[in-house]
């Protein structure tokens, strides 16, 4: 099917701990930074990317099917068992596209060797407190509201998930949300610290946002703009949180032309 | 036999219309309900009530700590054992007890308790407790570390009581620069700790791993022997031998002069009996990390209302049968805790005798006919039955403070 990506998949230990690896497509290397919610093994922008890119598509240690590091306390520490992953892979230089809670990885990442991404887009991400507004608290929701809460259209929710989720896709967000807690629960799915790390980047840099963000506010690219006067800030209208899977082809067409432009 | 009385400390005094309208009285229900005039008059009454337990010849009095919720008015149990420290001056204070996970500096909490014990002469019963879901949020404390969290602080807790200071503490949750506190517990080596819980495995085995009495929170019959089956092959495991002075029972208990009354008056028990924390929100009870990984489906079935609560309860009727509620007037409840009591065998009893909107003249009723005529018939059950208390039996406190360990010899291979 032209909408299925023929993965290859391998399980490599990095930093203790097997990481479950999907590669596919043909291009300069992308690492897809999965959400806080984990990933759907296939999506149709996952797709789309694999046209354009070499896509690897690891899960973050602790989520989906990677073993839990015990040890791991911090966002911090997932950007750099990333930053160990690409090196090991000798791709030290791909491009990172980091998909909120990814997104914040991401900036991590790009923040500890700032002119090493190709390029660093970031699409609503999290890690840096919102200036108006709060970041959407999901230990106070359900996994299914909070996951719903991530689209601006709810059919676009029903195309990945279903209208009524199976039980195994709530075992599996709990056990993303068990990680989340280990990883970002005090401050709350942000640092205070990384906003004064990204005036460094010299990557170029790109800031994706759904015009209709309920989980990050949209306004909250402003302060990435401050972090990063460089970046580029595009907005899509009519999308909420979920970018990739509420407008697949326009987010991957602005990915697609911000690499090659850049 | 060590008998306690328990209340939950209700906050009746709320309308109940706007929690049945929000759809849960935890957490986020607003605290714009609670009316601290109320609030005033019902702590006062409270202590009433533990006055009269106390002259009444209870051995104990039980205290417990919620948070964000009506169902319990205590935010610190601390502060009624302090208060009970000063106030009474025979019964023990069991606190059951301290969520030691919402601490951040369990220090602390070892100096209040070392103060408690201090004023009270030596009276201090010092139950831990991981704390419900719900309280994990409500303090901010990350559920997903609670067990850790709990075992850490306990262990500091542990030392801080028994280890000389100054000494330095590194743990993965707890740093501790200096621990020298100049407040430690007059009891030696140091007050007991009973853990109380319901039906935890992991929590039941700690315990027994620790040489602490377990304390079974109004769980049935059947999960009750359970429970004490997996307590006592575990303490076989660690080398003594468990009985009654290892097994507490809370039971809810309400008499009144008649049985039609009492029955009537027991409803109230109903008042806030929904998912474990009254009318609960299934996600805030059980945030993720916080249940043992083998609950998790259960769990979050549940939280989509795709099955039932892992904690569900049986209705009133059904409670009142198999006497997971005891209510009648005092020839009724007598003859129906010694069923229990045989069927349970716990040496420590602790009896939940008031609920809900029952009024202060009910409840100290209730409180009177226990002593006057229940605590004599049960003592005499705990004779006959041979249920001896921990203080009865002169056990250790600890496993860690004993000196008659005959660990299970590891079978041949």
């Amino acid at each position: 099917m032209e909408n299925q990506v023929a993965w290859q998949e391998s399980l490599l230990p990095i930093a203790g701990v097997q990481l479950r690896l999907r590669r596919a497509g043909k291009g300069p290397p992308l690492l897809v930074l999965h959400r806080d919610t984990g990933t759907p093994d296939q999506l149709p922008a996952y797709a789309l990317l694999a046209r354009h890119f070499d896509v690897l598509l690891p899960e973050h240690p602790g989520y989906g099917q990677s073993e839990r590091p015990g040890w791991m306390r911090s966002v911090r520490d997932l950007a750099v068992t990333y930053r160990w992953l690409l090196g090991a892979l000798g791709l030290s230089r791909a491009a990172l596209l980091g998909l909120g809670y990814g997104g914040w990885v991401a900036a991590e990442m790009a923040s500890m060797a700032p002119g090493d991404p190709a390029q660093a887009m970031l699409v609503g991400p999290m890690g840096i407190k919102p200036p108006q507004g709060e970041i959407l608290d999901q230990a106070l929701l359900s996994h299914i509201d909070y996951a719903r809460a991530g689209f601006h259209d709810p059919k676009a929710f029903e195309a990945v998930y279903g209208a009524e989720p199976s039980t195994d896709q709530l075992v599996e967000w709990d056990i993303c949300r068990e990680m989340n807690f280990r990883l970002a629960w005090k401050p709350y799915m942000h640092s205070l610290t990384l906003p004064h790390l990204l005036g460094g980047l010299r990557s170029p840099t790109l800031v994706a946002w759904g015009a209709e963000d309920r989980v990050v506010p949209a306004g909250t690219a402003e302060a990435w703009r401050q972090a990063m006067p460089q970046a580029a800030v595009e907005i899509l209208d009519g999308c909420g949180h979920c970018a990739e899977m509420e407008k697949p082809a326009e987010l991957v067409r602005l990915v697609a032309t911000f690499a090659r432009v850049a | 036999m060590h008998i306690m009385y328990f209340t939950e400390q209700p906050m009746s005094a709320y309308p109940a219309d706007k929690g049945l309208e929000f759809g849960a009285t935890a957490l986020m229900f607003p605290n714009t309900h609670f009316d601290p005039a109320e609030g005033s008059r019902l702590y006062n009454e409270f202590i009433e009530q533990y006055r009269l337990a106390e002259a009444v010849g209870f051995d104990g009095i039980m205290l417990n700590e919620h948070h964000n919720a009506p169902f319990c008015m205590q935010a610190k149990a601390n502060v009624f054992a302090s208060i009970l420290a000063a106030i009474t001056e025979r019964v023990k204070i069991v606190i059951l007890g301290n969520p030691l996970p919402l601490s951040e500096n369990p220090v602390r909490i070892a100096e209040e308790l070392a103060m408690i014990d201090m004023i009270s002469k030596g009276r201090l019963v010092s139950g831990f407790v991981r704390g419900g879901g719900q309280e994990q949020l409500a303090t901010g404390a990350n559920p997903a570390y609670n067990r850790e969290r709990f075992q850490e602080a306990h262990d500091l807790i542990v030392r801080t009581w028994t280890q000389p200071g100054p000494f330095r503490f590194e743990g993965n949750h707890y740093h501790q620069r200096v621990v020298n506190p100049w407040a430690l517990p007059l009891q030696k080596p140091h007050p007991r700790i009973w853990i109380p819980g319901v039906i935890s495995k992991e929590t039941v085995g700690w315990a027994a791993r620790h040489r602490y009495p377990y304390i079974a929170l109004n769980t049935t019959v059947e999960q009750t022997n359970a429970i004490w089956k997996l307590y006592d092959s575990t303490a076989e495991e660690v080398g003594f031998r468990s009985g009654p002075e290892y097994h507490g029972y809370l039971k809810q208990v309400h008499v009144a002069e008649t049985d039609e009354k009492a029955i009537e008056n027991a409803r109230q028990f109903t008042w806030m009996q929904g998912e474990f924390t009254g009318l609960a929100h299934p996600v805030w009870s059980t945030p993720s990390g916080y249940s043992s990984p083998e609950q998790r489906r259960g769990f979050v079935e549940f939280s989509t209302g795709r099955g039932t609560s892992p904690r569900r309860r049986p209705t009133f009727e059904e409670q009142i049968r198999n006497n997971m509620i005891i209510a009648g007037r005092p020839e009724t409840v007598i003859a129906k805790l010694r069923e229990v009591m045989e069927q349970t065998r716990p040496g420590i009893m602790s009896l939940w005798a008031n609920d809900g909107f029952m009024t202060q003249q009910d409840s100290l009723t209730c409180i009177r006919l226990l002593g006057q005529e229940v605590l004599p018939a049960l003592r005499e059950t705990a004779k006959a039955l041979d249920l001896k208390s921990p203080f009865e039996a002169e056990t250790p406190v600890s496993l860690q403070f004993s000196t008659d360990l005959q660990p299970r010899a590891v079978a041949a291979e």
